[in-house]
């Protein structure tokens, strides 16, 4: 990380308001720990403190340089988890209910017995019945019928759901595996949304 | 946080008779949709309100709020919000415009600090005082261009700071602001979202806040629409009015210089 | 007591056009708050605008008006100078009612 941080100054040096990026990213650390004391303690201890490809991905704003962008994606493709039992396609019906479910995790969502939502509609299009679906990531419309359905396919759309950043480095979208927002089972789930022939996806 | 479906549209569709015969795009119908409840922004009801709450005296001190100074000396209102968020000497902080009227609240009227934010959002059943009157301020400065400076060290200061904010991921989801706001024509499900570093976006979009939010039946200021979005981040509750709130405020404001004030906006 | 509404009456052409913004809960009795309990229902029944001592508009409101309802309606027969008067009563007899003089168009 301290490699990573020294390239970073050279990097992002150069603005002219008193003082360097680094100063500027403690202080912000300190205020951010100042400015969550009222809610839940134990989630403020967890966003306090980001683990590295957080910090990496905040430092160069998504845009990472190649080396780390490799370390990235070399460590998190060794986070993905493949089901022990080899099956990778669960219920794409099961998958479109967890596509559009958003409970989980925030702080009014004091379930913990209730699973959590993948909330995929909020940023992909995916069943064509569904038209509120969000754009900041790529439609997955039809997307078993354009690009196979084959193990190599679901293992690929299981790894991407796990950890995205894996293929992408500071992809945008949530590690849903890595990060334990989702189970193995859930995923299978929603593989199967975008996989199985017989998913309203691939209609 | 139990929501409304929006009804109010049933009720100025069944009032307005004069529509164009159905249309199809989805777009254009949330548009028609906003056309017809801006007719009658209920903001209007909270900027009546916040005028009587800031002239009528409160507190321990038994004092209006016609003395605060917003930015633009004690007693002006007219054009204050277009200046803010605003380095203030008295307390040696930038300020928002929610942050000041705590002060303002503390210092002229003798409420105690967590006395004065003690209600920040309301809920059906208990409005909310700052709702209020941050509507009518800053319905004093509709029309006008906003200016917020950032010139003084501090304010540079809470810009740089409100920039690393921007960008800084965390929690369980890996989100940032920067997630949702980084790219022009993007939406979460329909909602569009504004790239909050392109002026063009931003200026259309910091300058409508705080709105009328008929999902939420009560107008909603700029520190809740953070609050909301870290909620959504999966962070920890937001404190009101924190430093970190008003850094991120100025970043965006930034950015959002030179468009005109349209606040209190409506919103779905 | 409620807030008062705020009226708009403006003459347009022959007829007198009104908007008017009320504040009201318009609660429709089946959302539940954060314990669950059902929040009872609270909503405006009846709306009545008069216009130089005459009905110009009556209606009767359900819970699925909603929250601070915007109203907006034309009539004949009003003049500039001429004052518009609207009141409202709920389902628990809470009422309210305000008044505006119609301005020029």
């Amino acid at each position: 990380m301290r490699r990573l941080c020294a390239f970073a100054v050279v990097a992002l040096a150069g603005c002219a308001s008193g003082i360097s990026d680094d100063e500027a990213r403690l202080r912000a650390e300190r205020v951010f720990r100042e400015s969550f004391t009222h809610g839940n303690r134990e989630m403020a201890v967890k966003v306090e403190k980001q683990d590295e490809v957080q910090a990496w991905c905040s430092l160069y704003r998504n845009q990472p340089p190649r080396d780390v962008a490799e370390r990235i994606e070399r460590s998190q493709a060794a986070s993905i988890r493949y089901p022990a039992s080899g099956k990778l396609l669960g219920d794409w019906r099961q998958g479109e209910k967890i596509a559009q479910d958003g409970y989980g995790l925030r702080f009014t969502d004091p379930d913990t017995k209730r699973a959590n939502g993948g909330n995929c509609y909020n940023c992909h299009r995916i069943s064509p019945a569904e038209i509120s679906f969000g754009t900041i990531g790529p439609s997955l419309s039809r997307f078993g019928a354009l690009r196979g359905t084959g193990e190599a396919t679901q293992r690929y759309v299981y790894g991407k759901i796990f950890d995205s950043q894996a293929s992408t480095a500071c992809s945008q979208m949530p590690r849903f595996g890595h990060n334990g927002v989702l189970t193995e089972e859930q995923i299978m789930h929603l593989v199967a949304l975008l996989l199985d022939p017989d998913s309203p996806v691939n209609k | 946080m139990p929501l409304r479906r929006p009804q109010a549209l049933l009720l100025a569709a069944m009032l307005l008779p004069c529509l164009s015969p159905a249309q199809q795009d989805t777009q254009k119908e949330i548009e028609r949709y906003r056309q017809l409840l801006a007719e009658g922004n209920p903001a209007e009801l909270f900027e009546a309100r916040g005028e009587e709450l800031w002239k009528v005296p409160r507190g321990p001190k038994k004092t209006s709020l016609e003395q605060c100074d917003l930015g633009l000396g004690a007693g002006v209102v007219k054009g204050a919000f277009a200046r803010l968020p605003r380095y203030f000497a008295d307390t040696d902080r930038v300020q928002d415009l929610e942050s000041r009227l705590l002060s303002c609240m503390v210092t002229l009227q003798g409420f105690k600090p967590e006395e004065a934010a003690r209600n920040p959002f309301s809920v059906p059943g208990r409005p909310s005082d700052l709702e209020a009157l941050a509507s009518y301020v800053a319905g004093q400065s509709r029309g006008m261009k906003l200016a917020a400076p950032i010139e003084h060290p501090k304010e540079i200061e809470a810009f740089r700071i409100g920039e690393q904010l921007f960008y800084r991921r965390a929690g369980p989801h890996d989100f940032a602001c920067v997630s949702c706001h980084g790219e022009n024509g993007k939406r979460i499900r329909l909602q569009e979202l504004p790239k909050l570093t392109d002026p063009n976006d931003a200026r259309k979009i910091f300058t409508t806040w705080p709105a009328y939010r008929v999902s939420q039946g009560s107008v909603r200021t700029m520190q809740h629409r953070l609050y909301d979005c870290y909620w959504q981040m999966r962070h920890p509750q937001m404190d009101y009015a924190s430093e970190a709130s008003i850094a991120l405020e100025v970043f965006m404001a930034k950015y959002a210089n030179g468009g005109e004030i349209q606040a209190p906006g409506l919103k779905r | 007591m409620a807030d008062p509404m705020r009226i708009r009456a403006i003459m347009a052409g022959d007829k007198v056009e009104v908007r008017v913004l009320m504040s009201h809960e318009m609660e429709t009795g089946q959302r539940k708050d954060a314990k669950g309990a059902v929040v009872p229902a609270h909503f405006i029944q009846s709306v009545t605008v008069s216009c130089a001592g005459k009905t110009v508009l009556s209606a009767q409101w359900g819970p699925s008006v909603s929250k601070n309802p915007f109203m907006h309606f034309r009539f004949k027969g009003g003049k500039p100078g001429d004052k518009v008067s609207i009141s409202w009563v709920d389902n628990k007899g809470e009422r309210r009612t305000d008044e505006v003089v119609i301005g020029g168009g």
